[in-house]
């Protein structure tokens, strides 16, 4: 099985448009900064516009905090601290974050749309992964708020205080909600900074945290591009810093913090391998592949962006994959049918256009499904490199789209070594039908995160983050309490 | 009980050890993304209408009478005559002791009989009964037969018997087209499923299909998908299209619709034809005229307005 396909999905029965209504979204024209409990306008007076990247058509106006707004936010949060919300007890503050997850679950729905209006990503998944999940989050979190000293027997269980919190432009309310839950249920109050290309489900989520009557202060949203993020990194009153995003920022917030009483979480980037042994049950490995690379359009920083595939069943894999890639529709976000949206951003696209040339310079063969995109907007289609080796840049560094590194391996060891001869360290896939191979691999494996038979699931209750360069600590599950509170032993 | 000797050379039964293991959960994860397609407006339309040309009428109750299935005959006839442009279904399925009747009762139509054979639905009988069965219902005038496989010689593992069986039967069909059920409920695991489906097929099967009707579960969409996939294999190992009938438990519209979208998105465009595919079915067809109904006029009309036969 190799070569041509044999199958036709081109033409025939086609599925008609199934557009998500949009009509009870409710969006203002122009967001101010959620500081302090309320919304209020920027020091400098400016705004930034964040774009539909379907349409590449304005959505709203939002502001760009400075030094000083952040200032602003920390000293609120700080107040907030001190104030009410480390002095409540710890059963109030979960029944706070519970009406935040249950508010959240109500208004599902309008998240769903604006989550797939501000980042591009499909309706599908963002009604039926990214909310689910976020609400999800506040939902575990909240149950953990009055028992920690549980959780961290022997040791006094003690929030930090202010947690300064910046988040990415891919799962853009999931990463807030990953950020916000731990923290409150540790008793901390947060200052979060939304990425610059997907704002709104954060500031719709401040508009959440107002109607379910937080004290003032205890979370704050400031808007802006990077220089809204450093300046929280280095504000002297924040006591903890939580990032996700590139390992290149993650690298120089790392040097900012070095020498300072902050303690830090860094979620960043990586290349993971997907390993398909000749055992494995085929036809679901190829959905793994699929949904372990065209998942959010390839922006995941967990995405199985490199698949390695055992010999003896590589023609057979590819082949199936390309098969599955025809049935993959590529299009309008809001489409209930559409399985790969649009480019987060015009930047991203561009960068995801300069991998696939490179690719190509580098000699790899390339192969995109043949499937229409829509003229306007950012668009890339799911794109599989044959011929690629451990020294192409497309196999050593992250891309961040829908695009997939493809190689063999003969033996365990050498899968093995392939799939930690890179600089990150966050996820890994296994397929086999054996179960003695999947623990042996996963002992070989230096990843974060290791799923077998299956790809990209998450759960609050599981711990999620990297090895080497992918990060420092872990978030989710009972680890991602630790890394919000002081614990020290009790006497 | 002796069975006769093989007869085909060895080399012809497929190494099933060679046929890929099967992920249940991975199986479940992949139809759940087919029933979340949101089928519309005129794609819609499209679905329902082939759902109706596609479907195999049955009855196989032990109280049939002629005249129930001239019944049966009309309806595949007239389906719904208020509704214009319906195509007509496949194939009126039946007994053997019914196919004449059957028979009669479509001459002139492009219909096809279907009997099932070979001491449906147990097929617990010898071998030389089951042949006797097929080329009977042959001989009434059977265009399709609908077998049963030796689900216990099969799960003894006795490869080579099953494989030889169908073989046979293939011989007894003659010109008709063979049908295997795997009765898929009976097998228990998503492997064997697999396993039977690729034996099934390199024994001749032109059509592999899930379930008798008579065993729960019968046709599900799990099942149905790896018996897809297996189709898929075999087409690109062969270059013989084999068809696929899931049959028993699928009653609405909708249902038949995710099973559209799952041959759609597994085998593609060559697959959607009632040469390659059926429903097994005998309350699907007014389900999806109600629905046909609904898209026409933009209202459910009573189930009394649909004749029930």
């Amino acid at each position: 099985m190799s070569g041509q396909s044999k199958l036709s999905f081109d033409g025939g029965w086609e599925y008609a448009p199934a557009p998500q209504d949009i009509s009870h979204i409710q969006l203002e024209k122009k967001y101010g900064l959620f500081i302090d409990g309320d919304f209020v306008a920027p020091e400098s007076g400016n705004y930034f516009e964040t774009i539909n990247p379907a349409t590449e058509k304005p959505l709203a106006k939002v502001a760009a905090a400075n030094g000083a707004d952040v200032d602003k936010a920390v000293r609120a949060a700080r107040k907030a601290f001190d104030g009410p919300w480390s002095k409540m007890s710890a059963a109030d503050r979960g029944k706070y974050i519970y009406r935040i997850a249950r508010m959240l679950q109500e208004r599902s729905r309008e998240f769903a749309v604006i989550e797939s209006l501000d980042g591009g990503k499909p309706i599908r998944e963002s009604r039926d992964i990214d909310i689910p999940l976020s609400a999800a989050h506040f939902f575990y979190y909240a149950g953990w708020a009055d028992k920690l000293q549980y959780a961290f027997p022997g040791r006094e269980a003690q929030a930090l205080g202010v947690a300064g919190q910046i988040i990415p432009w891919n799962f853009p309310l999931l990463m807030a909600a990953w950020k916000i839950a731990p923290a409150l249920a540790c008793g901390n109050t947060v200052v979060l900074k939304p990425a610059e290309t997907t704002p709104l489900t954060a500031l719709k989520l401040a508009e959440l945290v107002r109607d379910a009557d937080l004290p003032p202060g205890v979370v704050n949203i400031v808007t802006g591009a990077g220089d809204t993020g450093t300046a929280l990194v280095e504000h002297d009153d924040v006591n903890k810093i939580a990032f996700t995003g590139s390992t290149a920022v993650g690298r120089l917030i790392q040097q900012r913090l070095a020498g300072t009483a902050k303690k830090y979480t860094l979620e960043l980037g990586g290349k993971a391998a997907n390993i398909i042994f000749a055992d494995a049950a085929i036809d679901q490995a190829v959905e793994g592949i699929v949904n372990g690379i065209f998942f959010n359009q390839g922006h995941v920083c967990c995405a199985g962006s490199r698949l390695l595939v055992q010999e003896a069943v590589a023609d057979e894999v590819i082949q199936k994959l390309k098969d599955r890639m025809e049935t993959l529709i590529v299009g309008d976000p809001l489409d209930k049918n559409t399985d790969i949206g649009a480019i987060n951003s015009a930047a991203q696209h561009k960068r995801i256009d300069e991998y696939l040339k490179l690719g190509q310079e580098e000699g790899a063969e390339m192969y995109q499904s043949s499937r229409p995109v829509p003229a306007s907007g950012y668009w890339c289609r799911p794109t599989l490199f044959t011929g690629v080796s451990q020294s192409n840049r497309i196999v050593q560094e992250e891309i961040f789209g829908p695009v997939l590194a493809i190689q063999t391996f003969r033996t365990m060891e050498e899968g093995v070594t392939k799939a930690n001869n890179t600089p990150y360290g966050l996820s890994g896939g296994i397929w086999t039908d054996k179960g003695a191979k999947i623990f042996k691999m996963t002992r070989a494996i230096r990843a974060g995160v290791i799923w077998a038979n299956t790809f990209n699931k998450f759960d609050p209750t599981s711990p999620f983050g990297g090895y080497k360069e992918s990060g420092v600590g872990r978030e989710g599950g009972l680890h991602g309490l630790s890394a919000y509170l002081s614990l020290e032993p009790r006497r | 009980m002796s069975e006769p000797a093989l007869h085909v050379k060895p080399s012809l039964v497929p190494d099933l050890n060679r046929v890929p293991p099967v992920d249940e959960v991975g199986v479940i994860e992949r139809t759940t993304r087919f029933c979340k397609r949101s089928i519309k407006k005129d794609s819609k339309i499209e679905a329902l209408k082939l759902a109706l040309s596609m479907i195999d009428l049955t009855t196989l109750e032990g109280q049939d009478t002629p005249g129930k299935v001239r019944q049966l005959c009309q309806k595949a006839i007239h389906l719904h005559d208020t509704l214009d442009d319906l195509p007509h279904v496949a194939a009126v399925c039946v007994y053997p002791t019914m196919v004449g009747v059957a028979k009669n009762a479509l001459t002139g139509h492009d219909i096809n009989v279907a009997s099932v054979a070979t001491a449906f639905p147990s097929g617990m009988a010898p071998r030389a009964v089951k042949l006797e069965d097929t080329r009977m219902a042959v001989g009434d005038g059977a265009d399709e037969i609908d077998m049963v496989i030796s689900r216990g010689a099969f799960l003894q593992g006795e490869y080579g018997l099953v494989f030889e069986e169908i073989a046979a039967i293939k011989e007894a069909c003659g010109d008709a087209h063979l049908k295997v059920i795997l009765e898929t409920g009976e097998l228990g695991t998503l492997d064997r499923v697999r396993r039977a489906s690729v034996l099934a097929m390199h024994a001749g099967a032109d059509f592999i299909k899930t379930s008798t009707g008579k065993i729960q579960p019968a046709a599900t969409m799990p099942v149905t998908l790896v018996m897809l996939q297996a189709i898929r294999d075999y087409y690109y190992e062969t270059d013989r299209r084999v068809g696929m009938k899931p049959a028993g438990g699928i009653s609405k519209a909708k249902q038949a619709i995710q099973y559209l979208v799952m041959l759609h998105e597994t085998l593609g465009n060559d697959w959607m034809t009632p040469d390659l595919f059926r429903f097994g079915a005998s309350s699907l067809a007014n389900d999806v005229l109600m629905q046909l109904q609904k898209q026409k006029t933009g209202a459910y009309q009573s189930a009394d307005y649909f004749s029930k036969d």
